[in-house]
Parts: structure tokens; sequence; C-alpha cells
């Protein structure tokens, strides 16, 4: 890790002020992703800002028809949450299949969001839910908000401060499990609203995408079988050596079907 | 005062307690004055000729002492990093040994190869000064596959070894072979990959080098399964550093695995840098440079047939496999694919010819060593899948097949047709008893319920031995072994009465703390908390060759045992003029020596105290103290084994395999703590699940990167992915050592895979699949049900 200065504002325009006037410095919410590079020496920040002391971003809002999300909130108090339990359990769902333990209890929403790791879960949700990215600056829809690989339409200097998601009348995830990382191989989620269906991938490609065919299937006849023989093209997903792009392609039907499954349930 | 807690019992393992409060002393932990931080720089390219290093500017940089690079080495004449054992192809040809330099001369041949080393005053310091060294390559192609490697106008690794061979080696009656495969009614043939693996240790590798100028002595910790190896190795072969100046310590070792059972460049460099710069230098790897630098185990390619007559008996097995070495020659490389394999082809069967071609080959990867089983979980593999495929092809019941064919109890000895001698087993009563653990009565009930969820479920066996203890040292020498794999026990009684062993082995894990003080509580009748083991330090321990290879109990122990009965041996002298007695009267048992027929003894405390203050003792006929040694060299390898019984279910729509149910019935002949036995089993038997379905090490071909480096990428079993297992015991014992021990550190780990594949193939096996390779990841099963084109059930 080379050296770095530290700083822990408390104010939202004291952090966006630090973050523009050091050149190259960066946040650090939970760190989980952020301190592993550092250590690698993949990035050398001359500075690091820490949110953990902006109050504000923390804690969970029910907004009625929406619930909102400080970006300082970990997953684990997410996935633990009564009122997400009761009004989008796949959300509280997908929060709880994060990592592990200790990940789940420093990881934080907003980092995921930013960071958008394109095996990364929040994604899925965020983007299937039809949330919307609220920052320092101004409010993005999840639609505009992810552009791919590690790609996000932050500019720099702009900080996550919460993200409000819409209650749906049914939501739920689907995760395959990368074997060693545990990131999604493939995470599907799904979400009912009284005007339509979302269907959001993560995992699978370069970055979380939505997949119109199941959203329409689905609108029509909320059910498992409604996507079970929608296939999707195997162009533009990932092949590694933990799984081949016509497998992802295959466990997205598999995992769609399943949170459609998980959504009923 | 405390009690005797003797053969058999399993008391709490000793060493936790310093373990679970978090008073272990690792390398890591140890800082020495005016101590300076080494890093090593590796290549970054599988192969390519190194053109120079420009170290100036790393050399200016704030806190760096030293960059040392391969010409220095050369410079300074040292050696290079000595293979321990020399095999010969079959017209005696020695294998092809090039050199390998502790830092990389004019070629590097792996990614991770180290190609200098920076100290400086700080970690940081030296990181930077290693990210400012000009290293100009020319990279050429890598070649990292088997099949690849030995490809004509493959990338050649070393100049004078064309094709990239070895060594050709071979074992058995070929000619017998050829002549029972022409009178076979049946063939079964088998393609197989045996994957490649990284052991992974909790504890990364790390080493602190210190040189004493007053004394020109030099001291290395060392995280090594074998201090007193490495001081031979690297103070006689490489750094020429007399043995008596210099001092390998190995403290709290956090696992090893093999992977730490090897002469490491990275030892020899910061040793001789300490000298360089006259102050202690250290070093810790971090997890991703143990990807890149730990030795990696298997990978092996092969191809097996075996000849059965009509009733499915076994008439010759012929195996041919490429084995890799990586890009060059490890300390025991290339003893591991030939001695520690072919020998093991008969499993516990009564195969009358065995002919076995191996080709060891150079590939551009990291070096290929032992790794726990080391050969023998290769060799089981080969066989106990190709039993299945013979069954399955001639419509025999997999266990029936087996029975056919296993060496009955009453024929122990057995001596089988590739070189090994069996001393005594029951494979036929481990399979009985398995079966009956495994409730293997009832499997047709699990199996139906798991299709009525859309679940193929399958049993696999295995039914194996091993041959461990490593090992009698005329029989090794003439297979290619260049030292001895006796051991040595010292077991020192203190005027008091209180024992100190000083042993060879190594413990890193295996609970020798324990085991060993229970050895010796038992045989002196002395309290369990009175008997410290010491071990890991050359100048403390007068020698050994370290703990590997299911050695410790049955050689280290064997030693102890040695030393004990000559402690015994001696306290009956003392106490026969103590007694007045003749000493064929004086008799010892539970921690007195008493005047048989009387009434009259001595306890051990009485004759230990009389042997340090010799008032009254035979001072004309005998020394004082008490204090005997042993060496101990092992007259056969011994042989558990068992059987293994694997249930997996499978889920045809993912892919993925369960293991369900684990079985496993184990002739680990005598067992001194059955709690750690326990505990042994189900770690190798968790190595060997891994290896069966998640564990994967693999390059790039061409670049030569290895794109499973860190833990994100290579699948390490965890708690949830195991059921919780049932093993036992089921004992013969050995004839030769004295306790009837056997080894019980690696049988978890050669049983196992082949039972879980066995049983993935069981699962799948109404779908036409007859082999599935190793890792059985989901993308690989859903793979072969595609291929099956069948319709896989729905929901
Ligand atoms: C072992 C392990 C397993 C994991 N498994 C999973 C998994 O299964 N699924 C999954 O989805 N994730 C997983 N993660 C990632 C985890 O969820 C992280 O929490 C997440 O990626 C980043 O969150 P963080 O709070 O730690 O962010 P940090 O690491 O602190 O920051 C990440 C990036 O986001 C930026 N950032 C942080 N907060 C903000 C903000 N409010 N506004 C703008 N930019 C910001 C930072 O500058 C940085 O670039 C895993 C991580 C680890 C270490």
């Amino acid at each position: 890790m080379k050296p770095f200065s530290y700083h822990q504002p408390d104010q939202i325009p004291d952090a966006a002020r630090l973050l523009t006037s050091i050149e190259d410095s960066k946040l650090v919410a939970g760190g989980m992703t952020l301190i592993p590079t550092l250590k690698q020496r993949l990035a050398n920040p001359p500075a690091l800002v820490d949110l953990s002391k902006l109050g504000s971003l923390k804690g969970i809002t029910d907004g009625g028809a929406t619930i909102t999300i400080g970006a300082m909130t970990p997953h684990a108090v997410v996935a633990a949450s009564k009122l997400v339990q009761a009004k989008t359990p796949g959300l509280a769902a997908l929060a709880s299949m994060i990592g592990d333990p200790a990940v789940r209890s420093r990881g934080t929403i907003g980092g995921s969001v930013a960071n958008n790791d394109p095996a990364a879960d929040y994604p899925a949700g965020v983007l299937g839910l039809g949330a919307t990215i609220v920052t320092s600056v101004r409010e993005i829809a999840a639609d505009k908000f992810f552009l791919g690989l590690f790609e996000t339409a932050l500019v720099p200097g702009e900080i996550i401060t919460a993200i409000r998601f819409p209650v749906p009348l049914k939501a739920g995830y689907a995760k395959f499990k990368a074997p060693a990382s545990r990131y999604a191989l493939v995470g599907v989620f799904v979400a009912k609203f009284a005007d339509g269906v979302r269907v959001a991938v993560t995992g699978a490609g370069s970055g979380v995408f939505r997949v119109p065919p199941m959203e329409a299937a689905l609108s029509s006849n909320f059910d498992p079988s409604a996507v079970a023989a929608i296939k999707i093209d195997t162009d533009g997903l990932t092949s590694d050596i933990h799984a081949e792009a016509d497998y992802r392609a295959h466990l997205v039907t598999v995992m769609a079907k399943r949170a459609v499954d998980a959504a009923l349930s | 005062m405390g009690n005797v807690i003797g053969i058999g019992a399993a008391p709490k393992r000793k060493e936790d307690q310093r373990f679970l409060t978090g008073r272990g002393n690792y390398v890591s932990d140890i800082k020495r004055p005016g101590m300076a931080a080494g890093v090593f720089v590796r290549s970054p390219h599988g192969h390519a000729v190194l053109r120079g290093i420009d170290k100036s500017a790393a050399l200016a940089a704030p806190g760096v002492i030293a960059v040392l690079t391969g010409e220095d080495v050369k410079a300074d004449g040292l050696g290079s990093l000595p293979c321990g054992w020399g095999i010969s192809d079959a017209k005696g040809v020695p294998m092809k040994e090039p050199p390998f330099p502790m830092l990389a001369q004019g070629k590097v041949r792996f990614v991770g190869d180290m190609v200098a080393f920076v100290v400086a005053e700080t970690p940081e310091q030296a990181n930077v000064g290693a990210e400012l060294l000009k290293i100009d390559y020319e990279v050429l192609p890598s070649v990292v596959g088997l099949l690849e490697a030995v490809r004509p106008n493959a990338p050649q690794l070393f100049d004078d070894v064309p094709n990239n061979i070895c060594c050709d080696w071979e074992l058995g009656d070929k000619a017998a072979v050829e002549t029972a495969f022409k009178k076979a009614a049946h063939v079964a043939k088998l393609s197989l990959v045996n994957n490649r693996l990284i052991g992974n240790p909790m504890e990364p590798r790390a080493a602190i080098a210190e040189y004493e100028p007053g004394t020109d002595r030099f001291t290395l910790w060392t995280t090594s399964q074998f201090p007193h190896v490495v001081r031979f190795l690297m103070g006689a072969l490489v750094l020429n550093i007399p043995q008596h100046k210099l001092r390998v310590v190995a403290p709290d070792v956090g696992g090893g695995f093999g992977v730490k059972q090897f002469h490491y460049g990275e030892e020899a460099v910061i040793t001789w840098a300490a000298k360089r710069v006259r102050r202690p230098v250290k070093w810790v790897a971090s997890r991703s440079e143990g990807y890149v630098s730990d030795r990696h185990g298997r990978d092996h390619v092969t191809e097996a047939e075996l000849a059965l007559d009509e009733t499915g008996k076994f008439l010759a097995f012929r195996v041919n496999t490429l084995a890799n070495m990586g890009g060059y020659l490890s300390t025991f490389g290339p003893n591991i694919p030939t001695n520690l394999y072919g020998p093991l082809l008969g499993g516990v069967y009564t195969t009358p010819a065995i002919y076995c071609n191996v080709k060891v080959v150079f590939t551009n990867t990291v070096p290929v060593d032992a790794y726990r089983g080391a050969g023998r979980p290769e060799a089981t593999f080969v066989l106990e899948r190709i039993v299945d495929v013979a069954a399955s092809e001639m419509g025999i019941d997999r266990v029936e097949i087996r029975r056919r064919n296993m060496i009955p109890k009453e024929a122990y000895p057995y001596q089988t047709p590739v070189l090994v001698q069996y001393d005594s087993g029951d494979p036929m009563g481990c399979l009985d008893g398995a079966l009956v653990a495994a409730d293997v009565k009832n499997f047709g009930i699990r199996k139906a319920a798991s299709a009525s969820k859309g679940k193929f479920r399958g049993l696999g066996y295995s039914t194996y031995v091993e041959a461990c203890g490593l090992a009698p040292s005329r029989f090794a020498g003439r297979l290619g072994a260049r030292g001895g794999l006796y051991e040595s026990a010292t077991v020192r009684v203190h005027p008091t009465g209180q024992v100190t062993v000083m042993i060879g082995t190594h413990n890193h894990g295996q609970g020798h703390e324990t085991t060993f003080a229970q050895i010796v509580s038992e045989k002196l009748g002395v309290a369990f908390e009175n008997v410290d083991i010491v071990f890991g330090d050359t100048d403390r321990v007068q020698f050994g060759m370290g703990t590997y290879g299911s050695r410790s109990l049955v050689v280290g122990g064997a030693a102890l045992s040695k030393a004990t009965d000559k402690v015994i041996a001696k306290g009956k002298k003392i106490a026969s003029h103590l007694l007045e007695a003749a000493e064929v009267d004086i008799q010892f048992e539970a921690g007195k020596f008493s005047v048989a027929g009387t009434d009259r003894s001595k306890t051990f405390e009485e004759i230990a105290g009389a042997a340090y203050v010799p008032h009254n003792y035979p001072l004309e006929v005998l020394e004082p103290g008490l204090e005997e040694q042993a060496y101990y060299d092992p007259v056969n390898f011994t042989y558990p084994g068992g059987c293994h019984i694997a249930e997996v279910e499978v889920d045809p729509e993912t892919g993925t395999v369960t293991l369900v149910n684990y079985t496993a019935v184990d002739d680990v002949g005598t067992v001194i703590n059955p709690m750690i036995v326990e505990g042994q089993l189900h770690g190798g038997i968790v190595q060997g699940v891994g290896q069966a379905l998640f564990e994967n090490a693999v390059y790039d071909e061409g670049s030569g990167q290895l794109l499973s480096g860190s833990l994100m990428d290579y699948c390490m079993p965890r708690a949830d992915h195991l059921p919780m297992m049932k093993v036992a015991t089921h004992s013969t014992l050995c004839t030769h050592t004295p306790m009837g021990v056997k080894g019980c550190g690696e049988v978890g780990t050669i049983g196992s895979p082949a039972a879980v594949i066995n049983a993935v193939v069981d699962a799948l096996s109404h779908l036409g699949v007859t082999h599935v390779d190793m890792p059985a990841t989901p993308n690989r099963i859903w793979r072969l049900l595609q291929n099956a084109s069948l319709p896989v059930a729905a929901e």
C-alpha cells in the first residue's frame, strides 16, 4: 500500500470539496473493494476521503411507496431491516447473499453501486426495481446510471448519498454464486409493478442489463413457466475459467425462473 | 500431579492452548534488531529471455539497501537449487537436470520465477525499489499444457532438453502386460486429467535470515516442514555454508500440505543477502505471491487400460502418463509422479501384471512437487476410476468387481508386481464396514427421493491403499533418493522426572505435541503434562528429515519409541543397582521399576534423580544422566488404506454437484489419539473433495499467465460445501513398525477424489456419461448433459 493522506469530513460539501481539490483522491466507504486494490498497489490515490462520519448517509427510511437506503448503509443492515423485509423481501434477500458476514457488515450499498462490478448483486436490485440514485448534486434513474464494466454516470466529485427504491408488488432475486468468489456468476432480479415487470441480470455480461422479452412475458403471466423457454443470446456474455458464455446464458433463464419463484413464495 | 494419558486416549491438543489464545510464534511474528525488509521481483512472463536489469533507479530510491540479481549469484559462485531425487529411464539414462538458479539467469521460465531481490529499510521502500527496476525481457511463447509441451516444435524451455522431456520413466513388466492384454476377454480404456492444485496453507511462506560476524554463523527462520533438510540442501549445496555455521529454525508453521517441504530459492537468497547487507532481512509472501511461487501439485494427463477375463478378474493394467514438472525440478519433483505413483497402481487388487510409463515434462508453469498424498491420489484416481468403467462396461456390480479382485486378508504379506510388498491389510473388512456405515442398502430410496425433486443421485466407491511412512532409506536409494529417510528422537529425562523430547519431525497442525507426548506418557508412565516435544530448530534437535508423506508417527514415532525403550533399559540398570537385584529381575510398569515377585520398587522420578545425583550409582559401568537417542530407518513403507463412499446429488438444471453424504472406513493401524486421527481424516477428505469438485489451477496457453491466481478464482472447499462426514477406523496392525501404526495424514486426500467422481458418474450414468474430469464444476457437468442431449428435467 502506498502512502496517502486520510480525511474524515462530517459534511457532504466538505467531502465533495476534498474530492475535487485533491486530484485523483478517492472516496472510501466500507473499503471492501477499495482497500484490496490499494494493498495490491493497483491504485495509489494521494488521498482517501472517508464517508463514515457522514451520518446523513446512513439508515433506511420509509417513504410509503418508496424505501430510501442511505449510501453508507452496510449490506447486513439492509438484510436485517424489518422494513425492507416487509416491503421488498427480494432486496433484503439479495443483501443477505452478498459475500460473507464480514463483508456484509463493512460493505455499503453506495460503494457497491458506485463500483458497478459486473458481478455485484446490488446493481441487479437497483436496475430491477428501477431505483433512483440520489447523489450530492442530482438524482439519476437506474436505467441511466450503469454504463458497463465498472462505469457509471457519476462524474468526478459526485457522491452517492442514497438509493430510493419504489416498492414493488412482488420481487425476487436468484443468484448462482461463482464457485470461488461467491459473487454472482449469474444473478437475476425480477420485480412486478402495477405497470409491468422488470428483469435485471448481473454477472452474465460486462454490466447489469435488462431482458425485455422476459419482462414482456412476465408482464402478461407472472409465473416461472413464462420465462422457461426464453433463451438469452450469448453475444456480449462473459466467458471465463468458471463459465462459458452459453452456460451463463442458460443460467439466466434458470435464475429468472427461480427469481420469479422466490417472488411468488 | 497429572495423569498418564496414553495410547488410545483423546486428550485435547496441547498446542491449541497457544494457537487458540493467539500466542503462537510464526515466522512473521519474529522481529530482529535492525531488521530490513526484502521483496522478490518476479517474472510477469511465462517464458522470456532476460536481456538485462538496470538497477540504478532502484538503488537510488530512498531506503533501498541492495538489489540482488542472478548476475550477483553467478559472481558469488553459488550453487543451483538441488533436486533431492535423481530418477532414470528404462535404459538407466539419468533424468535431465537443468540448473535451477535461485535468481533467474539468462531466462525466466514461469510467471513468478524470481528475477531480483530488493532489500530496503521498510517493506514499502522495498516495493518502491522493486517497481523502479528496469528489466529487459524478450518475451517467448510459453507452453503450459502437457500435450502441447511434448508436441514437435513446442516452445522448448531448456536447449538441452528436447521435447521438454525430463525423463521417460517406466515400471513393471511390459511384455507380460502385452501378453495378458492379448488374452483379455474385455479391455476397459480411460483417458483422464488429474487437475493441477495449489496447496494454500493458511500461513503464507516467510523467512528471516541473520548473519553474526562475530561467530560467522547464520540463522534462518523459515516456514518449513523440514529445517534440517533445508540446512543441508542450502548450506552444503547452494550457499557453501558449513553445517555447524548454519542454524535453521522452523517455528510454528501454519499448515504445509507439502507446500513447505521443499528448499525454496527465497530461503537461499535471503540468507545470502543477510550476510551481504550485514542486516537481518525479512520477507513475508502475500497470498498472491504464494499462488505463483508455492510449488503446485498433481497435473497429469493419463491413458489407462485394464485387461479383464470374462469373470471380471483383472489380468493386467497399463498406464501411460504425462506428468508436469513446471519450469524447473523442485526438491522432490521427479519422484512424485514416478516412485510415488507407479508402485501404487496395484491398489488393493491381485492384478498380476502392471506396466506404467511416465513422461516427466517441463512446462512454463510453477514447479510441481508433492502436495498432500503426492502421487498416490493420482494413482488411486486412475485405478479406482477404471475399475468403475470396467464394471459398467461388463455389467458387473461395482462392489462385486472389487470383491472379485481384492487381496484377501489371509494373503498378506502380499507382493505386488510393482515393487511394493504390503505387510498387512483387510480391504474387504473396510469395504464391508463402509457399506453398512454408508447405509448403501437404502440408497435406492434416497435416489428415488432425489429423482422426485428432479435431481440425480449417485454413489461412488473408492477402495484404496497407499504407501507412506517415507521411507526405507536403502529402498529409496535404489529408486533415486539422494538422501536418507530415517528419523531421530532424543528423550531427555530431567533430574525431576519430567521429559523433553527432541524430534526431527515438524509439527505444523498435525498435533504431534499431543500424540508424541501420549506415547511417552504411556511408555514411561509419566504424566502427560510432564512431557514437552521440541522440534523445528537445528540447534536444539539433533537431526531429522521432517514431516511429509505421513511419516511423522510412523518413522518419528518409531524413533521416539526406540529412544524411550533405551531410557527404560538404562533405568533398569540403575534400579538393579539401587534395589540390589539382578537386572533381569527388574520389571518396569506404570512408571515403577520393581523387583519381580517382591514389593521392592523405585519410581521413575527416583531413578531419574539417582541418574543425575550419582552418589549411590554404578559409575564404573554406567554413565550418569538419563537421556537417550534413537535413529529409526523403516524396513518397509506402511500401507494404510480403506474404503470411501461418496454420495452426491446433481442438479441437472445448473449442473451443480452437492456432496450429500460421505463415509470413510480406514485402516491406519494402531490409533494413538482417535480425535487427532479423525481430524486428519476430515481434513484429508476435504482436500480430496476440493480436488474433485472445486480446485483447479488454470494457466493460459501461450502467455503462461496463471488465470486462477487468487482465492477469487481458485475455489477452495468451504464448510458449507460439505456434509457431516462419517469416519471410522478398521485397523490391522502394521507388522514392522514398533507400535503397529501406519500413518493417517494423507489417506483422506488419497481415497476421496475417486469416490466423489465415481459418485458423480454414477449419478449421470443413465444419460450415458462414463467419465467426468476434475473438478466437476457446474459448467462442466452442464456441458456433459448438453452433449448427452437428453431432455433435462424441468422445474
Ligand atoms: C470477500 C469479498 C466478497 C464479496 N462478495 C460480494 C458479493 O457476493 N456480491 C457483491 O455484490 N459484492 C461482493 N463484494 C463487494 C462488497 O459488496 C463491497 O462492499 C462493495 O463492492 C463495495 O462497497 P464498499 O462500501 O466496501 O466500497 P469501497 O470499497 O469503500 O469503495 C468502492 C468504490 O466505490 C466508491 N464509493 C464508495 N462509496 C461511494 C459513494 N457513496 N459515492 C460515490 N462513490 C463511492 C469508492 O471511491 C470506490 O471507488 C465482496 C467483497 C469482498 C471483499
